[in-house]
């Protein structure tokens, strides 16, 4: 069966997606390979070592930026799964509320909206509030980007779910509150914690928004790697993007393993 | 949530229990008072009353849209009236949230906790109410023989059948014993077989709980096996409250006799009137004479019905001799269409108007050679006493 899918793939299929899939990857897994090299010279092979990770290790301007950015994805993912939940639980349960429509369309202009836009008037804000510029504003920052993906995940989650269980709940003496956290709040915990995934990602990478809104001494990873390789390429950068590109695999594959778990349950709670 | 001690909760349910059904002289269980329900400009319950008594099985019955559902999410709580009020045991329970009615609702689609076993499911509204683990474990064991669930405790909604499924639902519902247990067609999701035996069951259980059952349903058949009353609803309102047998056999109008079960319907003008006798000017069978105790006062234009099974149909008609002082109605037509049923056969005759009569004949004997085939030009008769005047 597995053979003959394969076998009806024409060869001209073959090339299309070797060929996409390498547009795509080859330039990292070069930088994967090269973060292996012993050689100093970034373009020379010198032999496997793992000489620049343990150079990054000690790199402690390095050390610290990824420390900030870790700090910020968590802080900013936790914040803005709290916000966005709450926002997608008020669009989803509060049908008959004035402006839903407007809402709901509005959320999903941070979606579309150039980077160095929302930056811009993220820094605007800032400078005419007269705040500090450093670990919160960037945190807060992260926190506006973010909030509308955690809202449209948990969103498309809660409205699948059958609005019977929350009744029925409520029927056998919940109130309210109570039905949210005992019914909905654990069938929804998957698209959560994916929502979750998925903003920590966004903020680790960002580069723009967090260039905009940070200020001296708090350079979150992406903006540390982006001024030294402006510097040159050291083959240290190579180790770096590598362990960060780990990570977000890490976190993507969880996250839509999780968002699986969550649809394939909606299913089984759908009526018969 | 955890706040709340546990004896708060129960103390607050057994008072709910108690007021709601503190007897208040010959009052009804539950009284509908004039109560209606809008959805914007659509009028989904009208004016409705009705009262139900204690230990009753009631089924409201209509087609889909009629607001028989409104009607029930209101006595769970779930809509307010926008007018009248629903009293149970005497007490006002439209201010009172789901949470503290003393009624349980068992959902058409079950509505059964996905993330939650069985045995989970079922004690889920005795947490809630604060029952003491050791009375909770043993109220659930007896729920789950009750409804024959032995062994599937650990399973989870998803991993049973639709018939378990209900079974799941119906023990929830009923596990904090409720005062009145309302179900929203709960039957429909099965197949034919499970849904005759599990109507056996359910009034079995009524009776045996000595509980307020009150369904949903669009299922005649259904509401006339379970119910000792029913209410057909339409477009918002009750058109008539019996018992099944009076709702087949004298139905309050031409719409309710069409909508329960099948009728032979004709229209005409009240001639004249003798006793009990009606003689009734019909455009498609002649006249037609009724018996009718009822004085129609002023209402000539009305209808004549006949369930199909009371109208006999043979070659040459009654015998001379069959009729004693009562007038027997003749009909004569040729047959069109025979449908053999098993239990019955249906003859369809075309009369001489050109008007369709169908005739429900049950085969009481396995070899029949006396049968009619189309085409053949026959004569169907029926007694007085088997029509139903129909006004409206």
């Amino acid at each position: 069966m597995m053979a003959r899918r394969i076998g009806r793939m024409s060869p001209f299929n073959i090339t299309a997606l070797a060929l996409g899939m390498a547009f795509l990857y080859l330039p990292i897994v070069i930088l994967v390979i090269y973060s292996f090299n012993a050689s100093r010279l970034v373009t020379v092979w010198g032999g496997w070592s793992l000489r620049w990770y343990h150079e990054s290790f000690n790199d402690r301007a390095m050390l610290d930026a990824a420390w900030m950015s870790l700090r910020v994805a968590a802080v900013s993912a936790t914040i803005a799964t709290l916000l966005g939940t709450l926002a997608a639980v008020g669009l989803v349960r509060g049908e008959r509320f004035r402006g839903r429509t407007l809402f709901s369309g509005m959320l999903y202009a941070p979606l579309v909206m150039p980077e160095v836009i929302s930056g811009l008037s993220l820094l605007l804000l800032f400078v005419a509030l007269n705040a500090e510029r450093g670990f919160w504003t960037v945190t807060i920052a992260h926190t506006t980007l973010t909030m509308c993906f955690v809202t449209v995940v948990v969103q498309s989650r809660l409205a699948s779910l059958d609005r019977s269980l929350e009744e029925a709940a409520m029927d056998l003496g919940c109130d309210p509150v109570q039905a949210f956290v005992r019914v909905t709040l654990p069938l929804i915990l998957p698209a959560i914690a994916a929502s979750w995934m998925l903003a920590f990602t966004l903020s680790l990478d960002d580069v723009v928004i967090a260039s905009f809104t940070t200020g001296p001494g708090s350079a979150t990873l992406p903006i540390r790697i982006y001024s030294e390789v402006r510097l040159g390429v050291k083959p240290e950068i190579n180790a770096i993007c590598t362990i960060v590109i780990a990570l977000i695999a890490v976190l993507i594959v969880i996250a839509s393993l999780a968002s699986n778990l969550s649809s394939s349950e909606a299913k089984s709670a759908a009526p018969l | 949530m955890s706040g709340q001690s546990p004896e708060i909760d129960t103390a607050k349910i057994n008072t709910a229990v108690a007021q709601a059904t503190a007897p208040a002289n010959d009052t009804p269980l539950l009284r509908v008072e004039s109560v209606s329900k809008k959805f914007g400009d659509f009028r989904a319950v009208d004016r409705l009353s009705l009262d139900i008594n204690a230990g009753e099985f009631f089924a409201l019955l209509g087609p889909s849209g009629c607001g028989k559902t409104t009607l029930l999410r209101m006595l769970a709580g779930f809509e307010t009236p926008d007018e009248g009020r629903i009293l149970l045991g005497g007490r006002d329970i439209a201010p009172v949230l789901p949470h503290e009615r003393p009624v349980n609702m068992m959902f058409q689609n079950y509505a059964l906790f996905p993330h939650l076993s069985v045995r989970d499911n079922i004690a889920f509204g005795l947490k809630r109410a604060g029952m003491a683990r050791a009375a909770i474990d043993t109220r659930v064991g007896e729920m789950v023989a009750l409804v024959k669930l032995d062994g599937l405790e650990k399973r989870r909604p998803d991993q049973l059948s639709g018939g378990q499924k209900q079974r799941v639902a119906l023990a929830r519902s009923l596990a904090r014993r409720p005062k009145v247990l309302l179900l929203d067609e709960p039957l429909a999701a099965l197949d034919k077989k499970l849904r005759e035996s599990t109507q056996l069951e359910l009034m079995e259980l009524q009776r045996r709980l000595g509980m307020t059952f009150i369904v949903v349903t669009h299922d005649q058949e259904e509401a006339m096996t379970m119910a000792n009353r029913i209410g057909v609803m339409d477009a918002g309102r009750l058109e008539q409250v019996a018992t099944p047998r009076d709702l087949y056999e004298a139905p309050a109008s031409r719409w309710i006799a069409q909508f329960v079960g099948d009728v032979n319907l004709f229209d005409g003008e009240v001639a004249s009137r003798e006793h009990h006798h009606l003689t009734i000017a019909t455009r498609d069978g002649g006249s037609i004479v009724v018996a009718e105790p009822r004085d129609l006062v002023g209402n000539t234009v009305v209808s004549v019905g006949i369930r199909p099974e009371k109208v006999k149909v043979s070659r040459r008609g009654p015998a001379s001799d069959a009729g004693t002082s009562q007038a027997i109605n003749r009909l004569e037509g040729v047959v069109t269409d025979v449908s053999y049923l098993g239990g019955s056969t249906v003859y369809k005759l075309k009369l001489d108007s050109g008007a369709v009569v169908r005739s429900s004949i049950a085969n009481t004997a396995r070899l029949d050679i006396d049968t009619l085939s189309a085409g053949q030009r026959v004569v169907a008769w029926f007694t007085p006493d088997d029509c139903v005047v129909l006004e409206k």
